[in-house]
């Protein structure tokens, strides 16, 4: 029993659960560096729709993704009350844009769902997978698939 | 592993230091060939230099490094004992073993293999130099071959040496180290392997001296060490070897017959504050064959001392890393100023309160760190210039003239990216000098000139700026000659008057070479166009100017630094952009009657009876659709790649800065029209424009004629 328990207990992933447009979502917590408000950024010229333009964090330049545009959500209108999830992904580091950050939470991989087939092909490529939990769907965003698609020479 | 990584870097290190010393070296001979007034030590200079390297090639076992630098050293020998007298044949050789010195230190640094036949070529050419008549090369070089049979070193024993050639004799060499001669880096193995390639060594160690374990200091020398020569190499020569320890141990060389122990000749060197000990073992102790010690290879087992290198510069070797770090913080700081000045301005304190005072210090004390940081990462051109010269002397060579190469300002400091950026289109330049700029022999006798070609590099800082400059004396542009290549390929219409000054820049246009043929040299299609980009790319600009006969003068202006920038700070649709000062030709605010409509939506203003196209940054960047009312905006002149004219429209300008650049491409990627960013006194993020990149892209639909002005 222990020995399951032990496999149980490193199959764990911690993840920060935020609301996007009274949708839930969560990203694994070791990609997430720190959490701020929103704060203006500059426009970046010839930017996809969803990069809402570069901030200034402590003197480096960060990309802000609106991740309800980038879902495929009707697009944010940023204000004091929205939070920046800043996250690190391999050498780079982008900000993305969420309603509200709630909580952070441990779940056992067993516990996360494939992606019902009902959704469209975009939006499955961006969701790990579901999480039932307390009534709510939590979906695990594939957080290097959200990234703006300067890194991705792939995507259009 | 790391330390040895460690060593080996500072190794590479020092000779690129020391083939600084040489070069300079060479250079001051060469000067003083004429009238023989060249100092001997420098001669010295030169071939100590040569002579460190080939000591550190050998202990990073980098043979053909060594190899080539024991042939060189012994020509340098020659010429420092006065047997070889440096004509500029010789000088010339030099040079090129010194080149070819510092391809084989680049190649050992890189691990890369090195083409032989070059090194084989020059060694043969300089042991010719140095052989005595009658003797040929080949026998000269042989007999210079390390001979080697130290087996404790670990040294290959070439056994197809005879080990005791006729005529050679027998040099006994007591040394015994100071604790000074450890804690200066120096190590004795090196020296007894450096004895090794005068002739046969037999060493033993004498440890009668050794205290018991508990007596033991752990950094005192306690070792010495009896060595036996055979050598043919005078006691002078052996002599040589313990240069660099002079003082710091006890020596007598002595040269002894073969079988009897005779003294014929002892000499001490002075240990001046080191702690004084008896020399050990006496001569008689040791019959030469003998292994009476039998301890003898704790030469090899000795423990490496204090390594801490004992070097004559007052610098220190600091990680770039470190530099960048300090550059970014430093960044920050003077970022973080201008929000406190911002945030003091904003909360209404005057000037008056103490607050403000302070600030004002800080912001003085701010700056002052900026700048001495980036004075850090700045670098002499002498490097650089160094390495120009060796341009010259190749590109002559091929092109078959004789060029001297002037230097002025070596001292001159720059930023080290600046100056890594700068190696190719100074090349090509200096190329294009030789080859397109001078004159052949015969015709710069005929013109009165003498036949050795100049060209003179200059560097100098002028109002915040440096300036490059690349003179010769030939025959200057052959403006006819280009205006008529320029029209037969296109470039301009058949038509076209040209100024003189727009003749010389149609040399830097894309496409224009004026070599009749192509030359190894230059002339491959891509020419001073691509000089001129890669100039502007570091922010700077590339000018020519001529006089017929006299010669041609290119000069860079560069900025002191790429980490910050002098940038005109705008008002694009609410969004602040910053405009580099470098690329602005001057601004002006258009009345109704400059502006003209051509075509649809394209505007074009008139500067001093020249059309101007106008490109509107707001619609440019996206932030507005329609071309805002051209008369109410501010329009900055800029001139592009091509020497076009563009007037970039922006709302407002709001100052003049300067400001830190920070790089986009990390955290999200290139991003068309914009060069970097930087952060404003309000935390804000702006971007730099790149004015070229802007116009380009942005470039409107205008008849060619409107253009014409300009090119």
């Amino acid at each position: 029993m222990t020995a399951t328990a032990e496999i149980f207990q490193s199959d764990t992933r911690e993840l920060v659960t935020f609301r996007v447009d009274e949708q839930d979502f969560c990203v694994d917590i070791m990609a997430v560096r720190e959490i701020r408000g929103w704060t203006p950024a500059t426009i970046l010229p010839h930017a996809p729709p969803y990069v809402l333009g570069v901030i200034n964090l402590r003197g480096t330049v960060v990309p802000i993704v609106d991740l309800a545009s980038r879902l495929g959500l009707p697009p944010s209108v940023p204000d004091p009350r929205h939070v920046i999830v800043i996250t690190v992904v391999g050498p780079q580091t982008v900000g993305f844009l969420v309603s509200a950050v709630s909580d952070i939470m441990s779940v056992s991989r067993q516990s996360i769902q494939p992606t019902p087939d009902i959704t469209s092909e975009s939006t499955r490529a961006f969701i790990e997978g579901v999480i039932a939990t307390e009534q709510r769907m939590l979906r695990v965003i594939d957080i290097k698939a959200v990234l703006p698609p300067a890194f991705k020479e792939d995507e259009g | 592993m790391t330390a040895t990584n460690d060593i080996r870097q500072t190794f590479f290190q020092e000779c690129d230091e020391l083939l600084e010393a040489l070069n300079d070296g060479l250079s001051e001979i060469d000067d003083g060939i004429e009238d023989s007034s060249f100092d001997l030590e420098t001669v010295n200079a030169v071939f100590r230099s040569v002579h460190s390297i080939k000591g550190g090639g050998a202990a990073f076992g980098l043979d053909a490094l060594v190899r080539f630098s024991h042939q060189f050293e012994t020509t340098l020998d020659e010429m420092r004992s006065g047997r070889l007298v440096p004509t500029i044949d010789v000088m010339k050789l030099c040079h090129r073993a010194a080149d070819h010195l510092s391809d084989l230190v680049g190649a050992a640094q890189e691990e890369a293999e090195v083409d032989e036949t070059a090194g084989a070529d020059l060694i043969a050419r300089m042991a010719a130099l140095g052989a005595p008549p009658g003797t040929a090369p080949g026998e000269d070089s042989a007999a210079t071959e390390p001979e080697l049979s130290f087996e404790p070193l670990g040294l290959p024993i070439d056994l197809a040496f005879d080990p005791a050639p006729i005529g050679s004799r027998t040099i006994k060499v007591e040394f015994s180290a100071t604790r000074q001669l450890y804690a200066n880096g120096n190590d004795p193995t090196y020296l007894f392997r450096e004895l090794s390639d005068l002739g046969n060594i037999i060493a033993r160690s004498d440890d009668t001296d050794l205290p018991s374990l508990e007596d033991l200091v752990w950094d005192e020398s306690y070792l010495g060490w009896t060595l036996t020569l055979e050598t043919e190499k005078s006691l002078e020569e052996v002599r040589e070897v313990f240069d660099f320890v002079e003082g710091l141990c006890h020596l007598d060389i002595s040269e002894v017959d073969d079988f009897s122990n005779q003294v014929a000749q002892t000499q001490a060197i002075g240990v001046p504050d080191a702690p004084l000990r008896e020399t050990p073992a006496s001569p008689t102790e040791d019959k030469v064959p003998s292994q009476s010690y039998g301890s003898s290879t704790i030469v090899a087992d000795q423990p490496k001392k204090a390594g801490g290198s004992s070097s004559k510069k007052s610098s220190v070797r600091v990680d770039l890393d470190l530099v960048d770090r300090l550059i970014n913080i430093v960044g920050e700081l003077v970022i973080n100023q201008s929000v406190l000045a911002q945030c003091v301005d904003d909360a209404g304190l005057t000037e008056r309160t103490e607050l403000a005072t302070s600030l004002n210090e800080f912001k003085n004390l701010a700056r002052d760190i900026q700048e001495a940081v980036m004075s850090i990462q700045a670098q002499s051109v002498k490097p650089l210039f160094q390495r120009m010269a060796r341009i010259v002397r190749e590109a002559s060579d091929i092109a078959g003239k004789t060029v001297r190469l002037e230097t002025i300002g070596e001292a001159t400091e720059v930023d080290k990216t600046v100056i890594e950026r700068l190696v190719d289109p100074l090349t090509h330049m200096i190329r294009n000098s030789v080859d397109h700029g001078l004159e052949g022999a015969d015709t710069r006798r005929a013109a009165g000139k003498p036949e050795t070609g100049c060209i003179t590099l200059s560097a100098a800082h002028r109002s915040g700026r440096v300036i490059i400059e690349i003179s010769d004396d030939g025959a200057g542009i052959n403006r006819p000659k280009v205006l008529d290549i320029a029209k037969s390929k296109g470039l301009v219409p058949r038509d076209a008057v040209l100024t003189d000054a727009e003749i010389d820049k149609l040399l830097f246009l894309p496409g224009f070479s004026t070599a009749r043929e192509v030359t190894d040299l230059s002339g491959r299609g891509v020419g001073m166009d691509v000089v001129r980009s890669a100039i502007q790319k570091l922010g700077g600009r590339v000018n020519v100017m001529s006089s017929p006969g006299k010669g041609t003068t290119m000069s860079i202006s560069l900025p002191l630094t790429l980490a910050v920038l002098d940038g005109m700070v705008v008002d694009v649709c609410g969004q602040t952009m910053v405009v580099p000062i470098t690329a602005i030709i001057e601004t002006l605010r258009p009345t109704k009657e400059d502006i003209h409509a051509l075509g649809g939506q394209n505007l074009v203003v008139s500067v001093r009876e020249k059309f101007v196209p106008i490109i509107d940054l707001g619609t440019v960047f996206g932030h507005r659709n329609e071309p805002g009312d051209v008369t109410d905006m501010v329009l900055l002149l800029i001139e592009s790649d091509q020497q076009q004219n563009w007037a970039l429209a922006v709302d407002r300008i709001y100052d003049q800065r300067q400001v830190v650049i920070k790089g986009l491409e990390g955290n999200y990627g290139r991003v068309p029209g914009v060069a970097a960013a930087t952060i404003l006194g309000d935390g804000k993020i702006a971007l730099i424009i790149d004015p070229e990149e802007t116009a380009e892209g942005a470039r409107p639909v205008v008849p060619s004629s409107m253009m014409l002005d300009e090119v």
